[in-house]
């Protein structure tokens, strides 16, 4: 059996904010299919890991590489590093489809102009077939009928859906997902990771910081447990939830039940 | 998902709707019977009591003048926004000499009356153009008009005020509507002008609203230099006739319905995104 191509390749990535080191040395590769989730306390850094990925933070030194592209740094003058190539980021973003905890939908527009605003402004493709594919998604996530809404109109987690389905309208290569229900009202949260479920359950490609661990159970194959800027342990679902072996993880699991 | 969505209430929140406005019936209550009553007598007595047989005469410069006052207006507003976009943005992530300078002219702009700008503009500058070679410039046609001094003037006042108002509209923008689009690959000129510049627009529509109608009613300035907006036209009136409240009274009619019309454009404008809540 051949190895699935690498999707996400992470190597040795630091970050740091003025004395505070938030990641120190994280290596993390995903295949094609993998649903990886990062799981950790507060303040472990795994929100700022899954934003240097798209260089939303940018890494103090380490290396990113997407489908087998690396992206080119070089120093930036103050200790870290910044993008030599804004053009090559800007593309290989557009192969990150971003789903944040606060939604950040665009307000002025509606959840329509939303969905298909990136494939027409940044990708080019003609507006009749963005909406066609737009209109599939907002199906998809039961969200069609508020296709003309304003997202101010609507509830948290369909907001949260309908940014699902922006990102996948890019066809995204991966899927990353920040906290996704961690805004969300308790009874909200459900209407989210359902699709997000169903989306793993067709091997899509997904990166998913959460806190639900039930849910990272569920649908990972991989979980990488980050404690202060480093990963403590990673294995599989069974492995970490069913036979921790790091005393901070076993903590971290009695914590949280 | 199928279940039933009730009545879209979404597009038209802010709207006008139809059951909003006063049906027939509803002008016969006796309150508003006794409104109406007052008016329509207050009409009949401006008409019947006072002098109007100057209007017929002056109605073809009064109609000209209101095409000066809605000019200057427009393409002052017009300008003057185009310049205030950079002024508020350099304001927000310029780097700090822009930003000193975008602030610094706003503060001198907002810190001096208009008619002071106006009247350096014009009797300053206005005075100096003709000692330079500036005679023999294709400039000097226009120069030598009254008029874009008034323009200037005006313009650079509004670009002032609406410079600050830009600044805080782009400032306000929620950081991770930007950061999603940044994190959808959008290059910083496409960022800008699909989704930073229309959202702080959207944002700053009821100031600009209300800054407009002020611009309105600061475009009678440029008659102290000479041009015929239709508050000069009006100015005249009073001189030739000796007629002193029935132009007045004139020119305040025409400046209400000039700002109705304004501020229900803007209205329309406002409403075709629904806010909510506020």
């Amino acid at each position: 059996m051949t190895k699935p191509a690498q999707a996400i390749a992470v190597t040795n990535l630091h970050k740091r904010f003025g004395p505070l080191e938030v990641l120190k040395g994280v290596s993390l590769t995903a295949h094609e299919g993998d649903v990886i989730a990062i799981i950790g306390g507060s303040g472990s850094g795994k929100s700022t890991f899954l934003r240097c990925i798209n260089m939303l933070e940018l890494p103090t030194s380490g290396s990113v590489t997407i489908h087998g592209e690396t992206i080119a740094m070089k120093k930036d003058g103050h200790g870290g590093l910044m993008p030599s190539d804004h053009k090559q980021v800007q593309r290989l973003r557009t192969q990150l489809g971003m789903v944040f905890q606060s939604f950040n939908l665009w307000q002025h527009m509606t959840i329509l102009q939303n969905v298909i605003e990136v494939p027409v402004h940044v990708l080019g493709k003609p507006k009749d077939e963005a909406i066609e594919t737009a209109e599939a998604l907002l199906r998809r996530v039961g969200l069609f009928e508020k296709r003309d809404a304003y997202p101010a109109f609507l509830s948290g987690g369909q907001q949260q859906r309908a940014a699902i389905a922006r990102a996948l309208a890019i066809q995204p290569l991966v899927m990353l997902f920040d906290e996704p229900t961690s805004a969300l009202d308790p009874q909200l949260v459900g209407e989210v990771l359902t699709v997000i479920g169903d989306l793993a359950r067709e091997k899509r490609t997904m990166i998913l910081v959460t806190h639900e661990m039930k849910f990272a159970r569920n649908v990972a194959n991989h979980i990488v447990f980050l404690a202060d800027g480093v990963i403590e342990e990673q294995g599989s679902p069974d492995e970490i939830f069913g036979n921790p072996r790091s005393e901070r993880l076993k903590k971290f699991i009695s914590s949280i039940h | 998902m199928t279940d039933v969505t009730p009545p879209d209430v979404t597009t038209h929140a802010m709207a006008i709707l139809p059951e909003d406005l006063p049906t027939a019936g509803s002008f016969f209550k006796p309150h508003r019977i006794v409104l109406l009553l007052i008016a329509a007598a207050l009409v009949f007595c401006i008409v019947w009591f006072m002098r109007w047989d100057w209007l017929p005469q002056y109605l073809p410069r009064l109609g000209y003048g209101i095409v000066v006052t809605l000019a200057m207006l427009f393409s002052t507003s017009i300008l003057g926004f185009l310049l205030a976009v950079p002024l508020g943005l350099v304001q927000v992530t310029g780097p700090w000499p822009l930003k000193a300078l975008a602030s610094g002219f706003c503060t001198i702009i907002r810190g001096t009356p208009l008619l002071l700008q106006l009247w350096l503009l014009y009797y300053g500058l206005g005075s100096i153009f003709p000692q330079t070679g500036i005679r023999h410039s294709f400039l000097w046609p226009y120069l030598r008009e009254s008029w874009p001094y008034g323009v200037a003037a005006l313009t650079i006042s509004f670009a002032a005020y609406e410079g600050e108002v830009m600044r805080g509209a782009f400032a306000g923008v929620p950081a991770g509507e930007l950061e999603a689009a940044r994190a959808y690959g959008m290059s910083r000129w496409t960022l800008f002008r699909r989704i930073w510049l229309p959202r702080a627009i959207h944002r700053a529509l009821p100031t600009l609203n209300g800054e407009t109608v002020l611009q309105l009613k600061a475009t009678p300035l440029v008659a102290t230099i000479t041009v015929i907006d239709v508050y000069a036209v009006i100015s005249k009136v009073r001189q030739d006739t000796y007629i002193t409240y029935e132009p007045l009274l004139l020119l305040a009619l025409i400046y209400m319905c000039l700002t109705g019309i304004l501020v229900v454009a803007f209205r329309y404008l406002e409403n075709r995104i629904p806010t909510r809540g506020a």
